[in-house]
């Protein structure tokens, strides 16, 4: 029989409380029990990056991290990185330079680069592709996704 | 594919957790960062009937200052051990090659004791630790013992772990100021898993001394070959005609091929790494 556990965690600033699958990891918990569509799954196995997610501050993957795990944690999606002012920097940096197409990678992709910044990374562009190295985009070529973190790093330096 | 069912454990000691793992009559397995075996989980390559949640032990995570070591804790994860000033400090090497496991949200949440406990052959940890002659301290509810790097690592996820052992800790003995440490590793992708690599430890850079050269990637387990530190000990690593004797030392060794490459490519592989972990070290 399914064991569940109750968890209570905060997503986007707002408590969730619910009965959980413990076999269930986060970002379904995420995707089908809270509704927030914005977390990507691909390949569930930690190599695509889409379902990158901040929980306590760090970015980590999504379909690797089972819900009970982020009992009592504080979970920050693509939903509430918009409330984030370099969330909200690098988004408008991602439209400006057309760093997505289909966007699909664009939750996770945001999620690993609000780290880097936040985290006072360099804009140098070797060192921008080796952050986000943990996440595959199929339709840019990464160029524009660069352009538009090393703009946001400048104009924060600047 | 989603995980298949289990229970799930997240004790609040060790010693409550060790107890847990200790049941033979099902299949339990510890969880640390999850980064190996929630992928394993997910694929059902791995199907443990219980999970035993390590997360909540704060008892098994720091790092801590001894007189001759840096003592570890298995659920200290890598992006700790980037962050960590005693580690920049005492443990260059890790400083080196940490940036090179793997992506930033992995190292988030891998640590250090899953990296040794999985033994995978191609992981950069477990030849750093041979490189380094790291102790690693394993106990169980029969207690503790400790056992050296070297005679850790027995084949392809194989350790020298008991059933019901855990990793407790890692010492690292700390560098001395005239050793000299060398990394290199050829990825298809920053952060993927070697196709070959190298880590050296060398006791003095000019001539070389006390090497210990400890390649990944190339076999079922870390290869800690001696014959090429032979070659090189006592010698200049800028004498290229040396340099050159130790990569053909690699030659008799029989490397292991895999899906990305064969016996021979492996060893191709293993003689570019080594000049140029060695041309780093000169540097
Ligand atoms: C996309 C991707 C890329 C990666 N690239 C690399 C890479 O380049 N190099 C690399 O080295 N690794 C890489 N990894 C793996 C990563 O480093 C893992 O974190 C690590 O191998 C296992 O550590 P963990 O803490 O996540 O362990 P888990 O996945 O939680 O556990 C792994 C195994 O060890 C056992 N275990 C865990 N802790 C203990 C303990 N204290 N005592 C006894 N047994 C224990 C578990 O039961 C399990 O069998 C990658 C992973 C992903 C998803
Ligand atoms: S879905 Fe999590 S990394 Fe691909
Ligand atoms: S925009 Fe389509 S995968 Fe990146």
């Amino acid at each position: 029989m399914t064991q569940t556990c109750t968890i209570t965690m905060t997503v986007n600033g707002e408590i969730v409380s619910q009965q959980v699958p413990t076999r269930m990891n986060l970002v379904d918990f995420l995707r089908n029990e809270v509704g927030l569509t914005g977390s990507h799954v691909g390949c569930e196995h930690g190599v695509c990056g889409a379902c990158t997610i901040e929980v306590d501050g760090v970015a980590v993957r999504g379909c690797l991290l089972l819900a009970v795990q982020a009992d009592q944690a504080s979970v920050t999606t693509i939903e509430g990185l918009a409330n984030n002012p370099t969330g909200r920097a690098l988004q408008n940096a991602f439209q400006k330079h057309n760093a997505l197409q289909c966007g699909f990678c664009t939750p996770g992709m945001l999620a690993s680069a609000v780290e880097y910044v936040e985290g006072g990374g360099s804009p140098e562009r070797t060192a921008i592709r080796e952050h986000i190295s943990g996440n595959y985009c199929r339709c840019t070529g990464y160029q524009s996704i660069v352009d538009a973190i090393a703009d946001v790093l400048e104009n924060a330096s600047s | 594919m989603k995980v298949a069912d289990f229970h799930y454990e997240r004790p609040d000691s060790l010693a409550k957790a060790l107890v847990l793992l200790s049941r033979d009559d099902a299949d339990v397995q510890a969880l640390a960062g999850g980064q190996s075996l929630m992928p394993m989980m997910n694929f059902r390559l791995a199907q443990p009937d219980t999970l035993v949640d390590l997360n909540a032990l704060e008892e098994l995570r720091g790092i801590r200052e001894a007189a001759n070591h840096i003592e570890i804790g298995a659920m200290t994860r890598y992006a700790m051990l980037e962050a960590s000033d005693l580690v920049r400090k005492h443990i260059p090497l890790f400083s080196i090659a940490l940036p090179h496991i793997a992506h930033s949200a992995i190292r988030n949440r891998g640590t250090i004791g899953g990296s040794a406990a999985l033994a995978d052959p191609a992981a950069e940890m477990p030849a750093l630790l041979i490189a380094l002659n790291a102790t690693i301290t394993a106990v169980s509810t029969s207690g503790e013992r400790k056992i050296a790097a070297k005679d850790f690592f027995l084949g392809l996820y194989e350790t020298a772990l008991d059933e019901g052992e855990l990793i407790k800790s890692i010492s690292v003995p700390k560098a001395l100021i005239e050793n000299r440490f060398g990394f290199y590793e050829l990825t298809r992708r920053h952060g993927d898993y070697a196709m070959a690599g190298v880590a050296i430890a060398a006791q003095h850079m000019a001539p070389l001394t006390g090497l210990r050269i400890v390649f990944f990637g190339v076999s079922d387990r870390p290869l800690d070959v001696t014959a090429i530190a032979e070659t090189l000990e006592g010698q200049s690593a800028t004498d290229t005609d040396i340099v050159e004797a130790a990569c053909r030392a690699i030659g008799n060794q029989s490397l292991h091929g895999d899906l990305n490459a064969d016996a021979a490519t492996k060893t191709h592989l293993a003689q570019v790494v080594l000049r140029r972990a060695l041309r780093g070290m000169n540097a």
